[in-house]
């Protein structure tokens, strides 16, 4: 396929995922915001801190509150990373590849963005939970529609590849922006705020529910276990990375476990870290260290994809 | 809404006759739209517009920074052309495009037209669209204007003329299949009983004749779109017949010339591309031949092409035989070529380089339009009836300062068609555009085409760039029975 065309798919479904991301980020905050008021002036610097734009943040906005947070991060065009700017360059890279994609994948996208296109110039959200409900679930949709009209060839696998990268990147930062804000609120150890305050990280993740299908009891190090080792939830950083792989793979046409060439090396080895990583290992190094370490290799591997697939040297 | 208070003012209607009553074919669309109930006609209209703004079916627009992209103004109303005067226009279309064929190739070799006298040399040469590194190429099966969209009008007189030759890279062929899809939508019973020639399987015929152009005989070739990029206005387009057709869309950027073959960059490394569709211009094609300044352009490709080693469509340098000046001898073109009278005539049309014709312009231009022979889209025109007196004085002097430059028509009170505006009908110019594919062995002609509404009361400029909107144009089979078009609308559902 072409690789202007690889390229483009790669980031539209990055982009989707990035808009769902902070969509359930904000609304996990919200809520939590709500159950403990108090709280609330604390919780959004370290979300904003999440997507790595506080400086920007600042320059703009100053002090974070909840209005200016979710103006920056829902609606700002200022903000590449805004869930505004992510829609509306998911769908600029969808339109470049139209005739590329199915029409049905295209029609939704196209919706989605004239709803929220709609939505940004509504001055006062009312309703900012169902805003973003509707984010979440558009891309949901999208996923959907792409599984079930795309052929799940090679640009289906790039998109796939795009999408995983971003959702293990994701997971990484809010975990650890999040895990270390909460583990030294001793105040609220053993108080009823202290699972809600835990919950929320889950539920950032969309990870509540099967959390507690697999371990029931709010703790910490479980939490931790569940969201960066977890086999099978589609949001842990080893699934993603495993699921990552495996389109690699098809892409590349390599066995399982072999490599041909740097993109693939490079996000085998991360892969297979978090394959026979520990927990207690990983604390021993310091989670904070190692979450770092896996986003920047994260991005190496991106870097290493551009390299490979969208941008290889012809001329010599 | 009913079409009783409907009044024709005295203009050519396409669905009414003088008298009232609907055309011969058109019983049916008006006495379905008459039963209606109150506002249903409305409602039908907005959900087509909606239904054009989900499906991104848009056009870009540069005037208006914040919103750039427009759905193309749709009006429910189809227009309808009879069986016979079809079958008439088809014909005349083909013998105008087979001579202009053999004319671009006339001009590009041997210049027997030149030297014969029929037209001057000084006239072709300094034609907007000659361009000189075409001459002595050789396109395969001696074609070079592949795909084709001829204006034509009809006049008071219920004649149908033809008003330009688009012989580059028509475009608006996508709103036609795509106004076809959402009419079969909205009026799906009508479909049913009318007979409608479909329009549908245009993407396959234009894919066939793409690959029938393929170099050296090739049986599976890679066929590509090339577009200039998504802010191309007509980037829907692109991509649109692209996807209809399962090929390529390529930017320049994607392509490359290597030992004379032109290769796309792909994930897996370089790739031939053996047939092109371009939508882009002569000028930006190949930098080492054309505009040096292009950035949209594949350098080396004019070399690919004149080796044989790929084939496009439409060649380059058709362009002579589209300019306005040119235009003014098509008739003598076909009889030169064919030895035959034109079957669809041209505008009666004055060339401002002729001494007399450019005295008589000069007398009358309240009465006539004056249009640049190098310009398009309804810009560098003037409609002398409409225009003040110091625009005309404006184009008084342009012409004699540039002859050449200015060819001069009467203004045709264009024919119309009804139109919905907010609670009523009210009648709209309107043009044709038909689309013309040249194949190795035969002319296709789509039984349609785009029919392009002025919007604006009164006005004659149809462009979509001026306040134009379209219709869905519905060719009707000579022999009655069920639509072969409707027997196609259940299954396609989206998927256009």
């Amino acid at each position: 396929m072409l690789s202007r065309v690889a390229n483009a798919i790669y980031w539209l479904n990055r982009y989707i995922e990035r808009a769902e991301n902070v969509a359930r980020f904000i609304d996990a905050n919200y809520h939590l915001t709500l159950d403990i008021p108090e709280s609330a002036d604390d919780q959004w610097q370290p979300l904003i801190n999440t997507t790595g734009d506080h400086e920007l943040f600042k320059d703009l906005y100053g002090e974070a509150t909840r209005e200016n947070a979710i103006e920056f991060l829902a609606f700002d065009r200022n903000n590449f990373n805004s869930i505004y700017s992510c829609v509306r360059a998911a769908r600029e890279n969808a339109r470049s590849i139209r005739e590329y994609i199915s029409s049905e994948m295209w029609e939704q996208l196209n919706t989605f963005y004239l709803m929220m296109n709609t939505a940004a110039r509504e001055s006062s959200l009312d309703l900012p939970h169902q805003f973003f409900v509707d984010i979440m679930n558009a891309s949901h949709t999208f996923i959907g529609i792409t599984e079930s009209t795309m052929t799940h060839g090679e640009g289906w696998n790039f998109g796939r590849l795009g999408r995983m990268l971003e959702r293990a990147d994701k997971t990484s930062r809010i975990v650890d922006v999040k895990y270390f804000i909460l583990l030294p609120s001793v105040d609220y150890v053993g108080s009823p705020y202290d699972n809600i305050l835990w919950a929320a990280l889950l539920r950032s993740a969309s990870a509540f529910e099967m959390y507690r299908k697999r371990f029931g009891r709010i703790d910490p190090q479980n939490i931790i276990d569940f969201l960066l080792l977890n086999r099978d939830f589609p949001r842990s950083i080893h699934f993603c990375l495993a699921t990552a792989m495996k389109a690699m793979n098809l892409i590349t046409g390599s066995e399982q476990g072999t490599y041909a060439n740097k993109a693939e090396q490079e996000l085998g080895r991360l892969m297979a870290e978090f394959q026979y990583a520990s927990l207690d290992e990983i604390f021993d190094r310091g989670l904070h260290e190692y979450l770092d370490n896996t986003q920047l290799r994260i991005n190496e591997v991106g870097n290493a994809i551009h390299k490979v697939f969208f941008n290889m040297d012809v001329d010599t | 809404m009913k079409f009783d208070r409907y009044d024709t003012e005295g203009f050519y209607d396409e669905l009414f006759t003088p008298d009232g009553h609907p055309r011969p074919g058109a019983e049916l669309v008006v006495r379905r739209i008459n039963n209606l109930p109150e506002q249903e006609l409305q409602r039908r209209q907005l959900a087509a517009e909606k239904a054009l703004l989900n499906l991104g079916i848009t056009f870009n627009v540069y005037s208006n920074e914040a919103q750039t992209e427009k759905i193309f103004p749709f009006d429910i109303v189809p227009r309808i052309v009879q069986a016979n005067e079809w079958t008439r226009l088809e014909e005349g279309l083909r013998q105008r495009i087979q001579a202009l064929n053999a004319f671009i190739h006339d001009v590009y070799n041997k210049q027997q037209i030149i030297k014969d006298g029929i037209i001057p040399a000084d006239l072709v040469f300094s034609a907007d669209g000659y361009r000189k590194p075409c001459i002595g190429l050789n396109p395969i099966h001696g074609v070079w204007c592949h795909i084709t969209g001829t204006d034509l009008v009809r006049a008071a007189d219920g004649e149908f003329y033809v008003l330009e030759d688009n012989l580059r890279c028509p475009s608006g062929v996508s709103y036609v299949l795509e106004n076809r899809l959402i009419m079969k939508r909205t009026f799906p019973m009508v479909f049913d009983s009318c007979s409608v020639q479909p329009v549908t399987d245009y993407p396959s015929r234009l894919l066939d004749m793409l690959q029938e152009m393929a170099p050296h005989g090739l049986r599976s070739p890679t066929v590509a779109v090339w577009t200039p990029g998504i802010y191309n206005s007509a980037y829907f387009e692109h991509s649109f017949l692209a996807q209809q057709m399962g090929v390529q869309l390529v930017e320049g950027n994607d392509l490359i010339v290597r030992r004379g073959e032109v290769m796309m960059r792909t994930t897996k490394g370089l790739e031939r591309v053996d047939v092109i569709y371009r939508r882009i211009d002569d000028d930006f094609m190949d930098p080492k031949v054309f505009r040096a300044d292009s950035m949209l352009g594949v350098p080396g490709l004019m070399e690919a092409f004149s080796k044989g080693n790929v084939a496009l469509a439409n060649a380059p340098g058709t362009g002579v035989a589209d300019d306005k000046a040119v235009y003014a001898y098509v008739p003598e073109i076909i009889r030169y070529y064919l030895n035959e009278d034109p079957i669809i005539n041209n505008v009666p049309t004055y060339a401002c380089w002729r001494e007399e014709d450019r005295a008589y312009v000069l007398e009358h231009l309240d009465e006539l339009v004056v249009k640049a022979v190098n310009e398009s889209g309804g810009y560098g025109m003037l409609i002398g009836p409409h225009a003040t007196q110091a625009e005309r004085e404006e184009f008084r002097r342009r012409i004699q300062a540039k002859p050449r430059t200015y060819i001069a028509q009467p203004t045709l009170a264009l024919s119309r068609v009804p139109v919905l505006v907010d609670d009523h009908f009210e009648g709209r110019h309107v043009d044709l555009r038909p689309y013309i594919l040249y194949g190795k062995d035969s002319i296709y002609v789509l039984p349609g085409g785009l029919t392009r509404v002025a919007l604006k009361k009164g006005s004659l400029v149809v462009n979509s760039s001026q306040g134009g909107g379209s219709k869905d144009t519905w060719v009707l089979n000579s022999q009655g029975g069920p639509s072969p078009e409707s027997t196609l609308a259940g299954k396609e559902g989206l998927s256009c």
